[in-house]
């Protein structure tokens, strides 16, 4: 897995052409690790704190001081649904279950859900759960197949 | 800056429209232009809202063919997109320049043409204002983060979600009340004595959001002509003024910090307040952006009018009716009226302008008429929030 932590120029193809690259972990970078179970994140090097999903500054204090980290992956239910009018293309997915978690580390990531939605009820929020997959999904508007993590419940 | 003021307003009926979205734009602005007693060759430019038109219509730059359509001449005329805000972002930008001095005359408002595309195309273009990266393959929806945020607001407040369902559904029977009343509704003369049961035994669509919990998709315009105060006079006796503006902008649903307290509503909501010099408590009449019932109730606490978890109680004890603490939605709001996105904001604003002319229809008009009005308009899943606060006077310095 030392490939993929390598810092990568964001998918420009030549290269940036001399220009300043100020992406740590790009999007590509972050759903290659979903696909494989992991969940990276960057680490700001003034704050302490855990950006996740990526961005070019840290999410709480906006440093620039960015190194990539991982995440363990475990987190709270915050809140769900559960889809039963889809947007076109997700039409054989219903029912599904879009999720909010906060993860152990501090910030929040959307995924999906993976639990019998006929048995998903409120009492579900607060618990604890852990990413154990992922979802890919795109159509032509999408620029590309996009991926997301899928979470499951620690019974 | 400026004084600036609301001279003509124009509305057409929402629902199934068979005219392009240009000709629907042009039969709002032109009812504007004759309300406002303007010669078109006075408009000195264009602001329009229009958020889906390349997926409803194929068209690209709607604004320029709308100014072409109205025979404007080569004046600048610009879209504003802020997905279900664009009208209100439209307006706040027209109010702008001519507040700056740039401009005396200018049409501001919005159309949209949603019906053409489907419910589950709608559903996915409508789905393009969410963080696409991160949540465009989970396949949410609005419908699907509203329920999420209903399903948190039922956890911060220690609301069972059964009753919380029930009191949700309050809105929803308040706004169809008031619809019903309204001609140019969507649902006007139908679901005027919905029940609460009715809300909560319909079709569910994202748990525990049912489809009457929910606003249409909706075609149609909305457009206003506004003017420097000091010219107003000259076209009517009674000019509103445009007193506060506030606009925010969100992050993707994964950073935010609590879904029932969008930071994006209360930082815009407050800026216009500060910006009027007045406080929630001078507010008479509200239309806010009631796309879900759940959404109503996280807009008056957002905006200050109730304290946090304590609109939905308010709702069902009639604080939100006429003759309550505060009216909210007396034109049917988006679950009553129709929501068509691109035109809501101006559509929003028309509705304030015609309770403070005391011209709303029979049942929705509060009395006395309100001195202070406001709107409140949101795009996407809290990302595009603007606040408009209306006065019969002008602005308090």
């Amino acid at each position: 897995m030392e490939n993929e932590l390598k810092v990568n120029p964001s998918g420009v193809s030549g290269g940036t052409g001399g220009a300043r690259e100020y992406t740590v972990l790009t999007q590509a970078d972050y759903e290659n690790g979903v696909k494989e179970g992991k969940l990276f994140g960057l680490r700001c090097t003034a704050c302490k704190k855990i950006t996740c999903p990526p961005m070019p500054v840290c999410q709480w204090c906006g440093s620039r001081n960015l190194e990539r980290t991982e995440l363990g992956g475990e987190g709270e239910l915050i809140t769900f649904t559960e889809i039963r009018v889809p947007p076109e293309g997700f039409e054989d997915d219903v029912p599904y279950i879009p999720c909010l978690v906060r993860t152990k580390e501090g910030p929040c990531v959307v995924g999906r859900l993976d639990y019998d939605a006929e048995r998903a009820t409120q009492e579900l929020l607060g618990k604890q759960v852990k990413l154990n997959g992922s979802y890919t999904k795109g159509d032509k508007f999408s620029g590309g197949p996009r991926t997301c993590p899928v979470f499951g419940v620690i019974e | 800056m400026r004084d600036v003021a609301i001279i003509g307003i124009g509305h057409t009926k929402f629902g199934r429209a068979s005219k392009t979205l240009i000709e629907l734009f042009s039969e709002a602005a032109l009812q504007a232009i004759d309300d406002a007693g303007v010669d078109l060759k006075k408009i000195e430019a264009l602001f329009q809202g229009a958020a889906l038109p390349d997926f409803e219509e194929g068209q690209v730059m709607p604004a320029v063919f709308s100014a072409a359509d109205l025979n404007l001449g080569p004046i600048p005329a610009t879209r504003c997109e802020g997905a279900c805000a664009s009208a209100s972002v439209a307006i706040r930008d027209a109010a702008m320049w001519v507040g700056a001095g740039e401009y005396d005359i200018v049409l501001a408002g919005g159309v949209e043409k949603a019906s053409t595309m489907g419910v589950n195309f709608a559903t996915r273009t409508f789905a393009m204002a969410c963080h696409a990266p991160t949540e465009g393959p989970v396949g949410l929806t609005f419908p699907g983060v509203f329920a999420m945020a209903a399903r948190v607001y039922s956890r911060n407040y220690d609301i069972p979600l059964d009753n919380l369902r029930a009191e949700m559904a309050s809105v929803s029977v308040k706004n169809h009340r008031h619809g019903a009343l309204n001609p140019l509704a969507q649902f006007y003369k139908k679901y005027g004595d919905l029940t609460v049961e009715d809300v909560i035994n319909s079709r569910l669509v994202a748990d525990p959001l049912t489809l009457l919990d929910c606003c249409p998709f909706s075609d149609g315009a909305s457009a206003l002509v506004l003017c420097s105060a000091e010219e107003a006079r000259k076209y009517t006796d009674e000019p509103i003024y445009i007193v506060g503006t506030g606009q925010g902008s969100g992050t993707p649903l994964a950073k935010m910090e609590d879904l029932t307290k969008p930071v994006s509503r209360i930082n815009s909501a407050r800026a216009a307040f500060k910006h009027a010099n007045l406080s929630p408590e001078d507010i008479d009449i509200v239309e806010v952006h009631d796309c879900f019932t759940i959404a109503e109730l996280i807009a008056l606490e957002c905006m200050g009018f109730f304290k946090w978890g304590e609109a939905a109680d308010a709702t069902v004890e009639g604080q939100t009716e006429l003759g309550g603490k505060i009216p909210v939605n007396m034109s049917g709001g988006l679950i009553g009226k129709g929501h068509p996105i691109g035109a809501t904001g101006a559509s929003q604003v028309y509705w304030i302008v015609k309770q403070m002319r005391g011209e709303a229809p029979k049942g929705n008009q509060i009395d006395p008429i309100p001195e202070y009005g406001m709107t409140d308009t949101l795009g996407g899943d809290f990302g595009t929030l603007c606040h408009l606060i209306l006065g019969r006077s002008k602005r308090r310095k």
